[in-house]
């Protein structure tokens, strides 16, 4: 029984994560009705940004996160002005379309970049605090995976106020609600999307820090990413941040628990399988309008 | 319009299955293992590229777990085919599993629309990919007599006839009324809809044609590999290669997926041995630059070019 209970813990800490990584694609999907395959690369970028903010400048790797964000909110203004602004042009069909092409071919070069500067190899930040465990009623909790959690939490919960408070953050929502109407109340949209997309790949620069930290990375992680984001877009429907944090636990535990189950190979199948089922039964999302 | 469009794609068509006829001597001709190998690469590609058209180029749905029926094909021929069944019904019947896979799923698939039907088969193929390579984890190689008579020859013919059937299939497919109706389905569903056309059953069909032809590139792939993993098939790589190739030729036509696959394989090939460690960049960037400078494919290239030299 504990082991379930610690399978659980394991599964919530993993979950904040595979919340922070959606949000920056449940931002991206949502309001410029762009799928970008690519996320998951953006994540793995944003865990290398990190791994040598703290090799070369010998920066506590959660205070990385001060450097990351910037640089990867950067990159997104640099992604969308080179490429997915073109791409948000087309009709909502094509557009689809091809950014699932331009997100293939950038998810490629960013693989083939990130081998040839930090090798194949899987890396991970190793802290003087990264054993640190924490113990509460038998259950062990690692302190780096923790303090993760709470950061993924108010990384998600920041941009929720940006969206709710900040006069551009009601552009944006208000632009992926009904771009039209966004247009003809005098929004500018395609600032819009350039914001929503910047901010989306600054989510996922910090989620990229925070796997790295308690987790690993390689070149070669980001489709498993990019599926964990979008299962968990799925699952919590678009539209709402905190929505999209929620969602992240609920596959992080639903993994744990089939691992328990079915044994450690299987999670990943199950949360697919998951994934599917509400994708066929609620298209919409658990939590989607 | 149409008329003229039809005759068009069958000029096409029998230029396409006259030039692979042509192919038909090459390895009396040429004695080059890498040569063969490489038009092998681009017959395989041909098949690859057109059955993933006829979903996305006809149909217009955008199927990101292709690589799931490409991998059901392999893994049905070459058990079958190890087991002693000669290679064509091997073939024959990892095709028929695949689509049939594929019908299974499919009414619960096509519930699903535009993007999400895209991450939902994406998700697909992942969930047959771990699976396979949890039940299957050891490495599938020929045994030792079958090695001995390995001929390159024997896979390259099979492989120009595969490139045949599926250009043929393509072909019949954009003259029939199925095709017109995939189209229709392909331009706006509801419209379709509303003036008759049964969306579901012809997306089935589609999906059936699609996933059938993936099984047989997949059985091709099993015949011509000595060695690899039983997940290596169901790899996403096989996807996005059918995708690149059929929207770097030009999504929807029969010619298009054709030049895709020769272009495709042909510069990965020259770029690899050119650019070793970076050729993968090189790749993914000009593939965007094609993406962002010529939208519909070489075919729409050409098309403009004709255009302006008209003009």
């Amino acid at each position: 029984m504990s082991g379930l209970a610690q399978q659980l813990v394991l599964g919530l800490l993993i979950g904040g994560l595979y919340g922070l990584a959606a949000a920056g694609l449940s931002l991206v999907f949502g309001v410029l009705k762009v799928l970008n395959v690519a996320h998951g690369e953006l994540i793995m970028l944003g865990g290398y940004g990190a791994f040598w903010v703290v090799a070369l400048l010998g920066l506590d790797p959660f205070a990385s996160l001060l450097l990351v964000v910037p640089l990867s909110l950067v990159l997104g203004l640099c992604l969308y002005w080179g490429l997915f602004g073109f791409v948000v042009r087309a009709d909502e069909e094509t557009r689809v379309k091809n950014s699932l092409l331009i997100g293939f071919g950038l998810a490629l070069a960013l693989h083939t970049v990130a081998v040839l500067l930090w090798t194949a190899d899987e890396r991970s930040i190793v802290t003087p605090y990264g054993g640190a465990v924490w113990t509460v009623g038998g259950l062990s909790l690692s302190v780096v995976r923790l303090v993760s959690l709470a950061l993924a939490f108010a990384l998600i919960g920041g941009v929720h106020l940006l969206l709710t408070h900040w006069r551009w953050g009601k552009a944006i929502r208000a632009t992926a609600e009904d771009w039209q109407a966004a247009l003809l109340t005098g929004i500018d949209i395609r600032r819009a999307y350039l914001l929503a997309f910047a901010i989306g790949t600054g989510l996922a620069g910090a989620a990229g820090t925070l796997v790295s930290v308690g987790y690993s990375i390689s070149p070669s992680i980001g489709l498993e990413w990019t599926l964990k984001a979008m299962i968990v877009v799925v699952l919590a429907g678009l539209g709402s941040m905190i929505g999209t944090f929620v969602g992240g636990l609920v596959l992080g535990v639903a993994e744990a628990v089939s691992a328990v189950v079915f044994g450690g190979p299987y999670r990943e199948v199950v949360g697919l399988v998951i994934f599917v089922v509400v994708l066929v039964v609620r298209p919409r999302g658990l939590f989607g309008r | 319009m149409r008329h003229l469009a039809k005759r068009h794609e069958l000029r096409w068509a029998a230029g396409i299955l006259l030039a692979l006829a042509a192919l038909a001597p090459l390895p009396l001709a040429v004695r080059r293992e890498d040569v063969l190998n490489t038009v092998f690469l681009v017959l395989l590609s041909i098949t690859l590229a057109q059955s993933w058209n006829v979903l996305a180029g006809y149909a217009g749905q955008v199927n990101l777990g292709h690589a799931a029926f490409v991998g059901l094909g392999a893994l049905v021929a070459r058990t079958l085919w190890i087991g002693g069944t000669p290679i064509v019904l091997a073939m024959g019947a990892g095709a028929l599993v695949a689509a049939a896979f594929a019908l299974a799923i499919g009414a619960a698939a096509f519930r699903l629309r535009g993007a999400y039907f895209a991450i939902g088969t994406l998700a697909l193929g992942e969930i047959l990919r771990t699976t396979v390579n949890n039940v299957l984890p050891e490495i599938s190689t020929l045994p030792t007599a079958t090695i001995g008579a390995y001929r390159l020859s024997h896979r390259y013919y099979l492989a120009l006839g595969l490139a045949a059937v599926s250009v043929v299939a393509v072909a019949a497919l954009s003259a029939s009324r199925a095709g017109l109706g995939m189209q229709a389905i392909r331009e706006d569903e509801e419209a379709a809809e509303a003036s008759g056309v049964g969306a579901l059953r012809l997306k089935l069909t589609a999906l059936a044609l699609s996933t059938g032809l993936a099984g047989l590139a997949g059985g091709l792939f099993a015949y011509y590999h000595i060695s690899y993993y039983p997940s290596h098939p169901f790899s996403p790589h096989w996807t996005f290669d059918a995708l690149l190739m059929t929207f770097i030729g030009g999504v929807g036509t029969l010619h298009g997926p054709v030049l895709g696959a020769i272009l495709y394989v042909v510069l990965k090939e020259y770029l690899a041995v050119r650019w070793v460690d970076f050729h993968l960049l090189i790749f993914g960037a000009l593939f965007i630059a094609i993406v962002l400078l010529l939208p519909g494919g070489l075919v729409q290239a050409a098309e403009r070019a004709r255009r302006l030299v008209a003009r």
